[in-house]
């Protein structure tokens, strides 16, 4: 079962964490390094990076960053990073959230992905 | 011999030679890298000398011998060294057992590996497959599955020789687990025929591969009901979706389009796996199955005989989807008002299912049958945004829309 888990950013906690002790920063930037290197180790990453800055956002037909108006206006959550991975179901998949920095703050979700199965019924 | 000739014979063997050299020598590790060798010996002689008469005690026979250099050659290995050489080799034309089949399953889906792991390893070291090939199955990288497996293996490793040996009480349960993981690449494999399924490996018919592997191990009645079902479901895959990956209802299908050789393998070792063994889930769930595959037409349906089953699957094996399936069951006999009553205890005794799609969409499906067709259409409805199945939400949300059309939007 393959779980994308989404990782929210916005303005506050972007400053909270640039205003944050260097010693303190390191830990949250460990922590994703091991939570990286665990699901590598354990066979059940399949993507993960984190996304650009949203003023750097490119959009087809022409703007660029963060849109003035829109579906996405006033977006002042945006996605900050992302984990796809393959587990053995919901249960596995958050707890792997869990172990993001972000999960204690209420800013990270996990959205099952939908497959091509077919059974008669 | 052509090459893909020599792929096949290969194939057929590696596993069992994997298994018996993983019996003996207890280092799955070690005995991959022999087997890999002595085939690369088989691909460089055989083309040349002929396929020896007995090409799996060939096989067995230079990758213990290459077991052994290797193990010689490296000094730094020496507890390893003592291992193989107080086990009493075997005879040059010794073969593969059944039981070294039935040891390598067990050893692949041993409990304290993850389910994806055991999947991962049973494809590869029973069923041979490539790290690539599972990967593409999978729709993952290859670096995922290699990771998968190899991982499985240093845990295999680390738990040292003691993890193979499974007692004669536990036996049952590993088999379930293995069953398990038969059943789920099966599943896997079950997908719309549509999309970007080229070059990717049959899952359903390297479940059934591996399932009759298991069954000629051992064929106890369960097993032979997982073989049983596997055949009966895949025998109706093309009638299952439509060219543009649209899926067909059981009701709807054209059943000429079923496959009667499968077919009539999944009746003959249904009658047979339930007129000789104890009852178990996977007989049941065949025997439900071959009814279904009986029936020249879906009005001809023996829904008594289906309920009878259901109920007593419910009573062995208990799970919210066999009790969806069996309200749809009761309302083929006693009629769609009664089918929601069972799903609405269904849903009092676990809230949870209220959300189940598979729930959602039975009931919507009884709904238009008792004429309320605003309720129908709102459930299908539900039941498409509940689902994680891409051609099932399509599929459900066309019922959705034949309601509107029917003047009955709410």
């Amino acid at each position: 079962m393959k779980y994308l888990i989404l990782i929210h950013g916005n303005q506050q906690w972007r400053e909270a964490f640039a205003s944050m002790p260097a010693g303190d920063r390191q830990h949250g930037l460990d922590a994703y390094d091991a939570l990286t290197q665990a699901l590598n180790d354990s066979g059940e990453l399949v993507a993960a990076a984190p996304l650009a800055d949203p003023t750097q956002t490119l959009r087809p037909g022409g703007g660029r960053g963060a849109a003035p108006d829109g579906p996405f206006a006033e977006a002042k959550e945006y996605i900050a990073g992302f984990y796809l991975v393959d587990c053995d179901g919901p249960e596995r998949a958050l707890e792997i959230a869990g172990r993001i920095p972000e999960a204690s703050e209420g800013m990270v979700e996990v959205r099952p992905t939908m497959d091509l199965s077919a059974f008669d019924w | 011999m052509s090459t893909s000739g020599l792929a096949a014979i290969v194939r057929e063997q590696a596993p069992a030679v994997l298994a018996t050299l993983i019996r003996r020598n207890r280092d799955f590790a070690a005995s991959e890298d022999a087997l890999q060798e002595a085939l690369v010996a088989a691909f460089d002689q055989w083309p040349r000398q002929g396929v020896p008469d007995n090409p799996r005690g060939w096989l067995l026979t230079v990758a213990r011998r290459r077991l052994i250099e290797q193990v010689r050659r490296d000094a730094a290995r020496r507890a390893r060294e003592r291992r193989v050489a107080t086990t009493a080799p075997p005879g040059p034309t010794a073969t593969p057992s059944r039981d070294d089949s039935l040891h390598l399953f067990l050893l692949c889906c041993h409990p304290a590996l993850s389910r994806p792991a055991q999947v991962a390893l049973t494809l590869r070291a029973v069923g041979g497959l490539t790290t690539a090939e599972i990967a593409r199955a999978h729709l993952v990288p290859e670096a995922t599955i290699a990771q998968r497996v190899s991982r499985a293996k240093r845990t295999i490793a680390a738990k040292g020789s003691s993890f193979g040996v499974v007692t004669d009480g536990e036996l049952g349960e590993r088999l379930d687990a293995v069953s398990m993981v038969l059943y789920l690449i099966f599943t896997e494999g079950h997908v719309a025929s549509s999309g970007d399924a080229v070059d990717r490996v049959d899952l359903s018919a390297e479940a059934i591969r591996l399932t009759r592997l298991l069954h000629a191990a051992r064929p106890d009645a369960e097993v032979t009901g997982l073989l049983a079902l596997m055949l009966l479901t895949d025998a109706r895959r093309a009638a299952r979706t439509t060219p543009t990956g649209d899926l067909v209802t059981l009701a709807d299908q054209d059943r000429s389009l079923w496959d009667a050789d499968k077919l009539r393998e999944g009746l003959t070792l249904t009658r047979h796996a339930l007129t000789t063994g104890a009852p178990g889930p996977y007989q049941l769930q065949a025997g439900i199955a071959a009814l279904h595959a009986e029936a020249p037409d879906a009005a001809a349906t023996d829904w008594a005989q289906i309920l009878a089953l259901y109920n007593l699957l419910v009573a062995m094996a208990p799970g919210p989807l066999v009790w969806v399936h069996r309200a749809v069951a009761v309302a083929e006999v006693h009629g769609p008002q009664h089918g929601l009553e069972a799903l609405a205890a269904l849903e009092a005794g676990d809230p949870d299912m209220a959300c189940n799609h598979r729930l959602l969409a039975v009931r919507a499906h009884l709904l238009a049958r008792t004429g309320d067709a605003s309720g129908a259409r709102a459930g299908f409805l539900a039941a498409s945004r509940a689902t994680l199945s891409l051609p099932e939400q399509r599929h459900l949300l066309r019922l959705a829309d034949s309601l509107a059309d029917a003047g009955s939007d709410t």
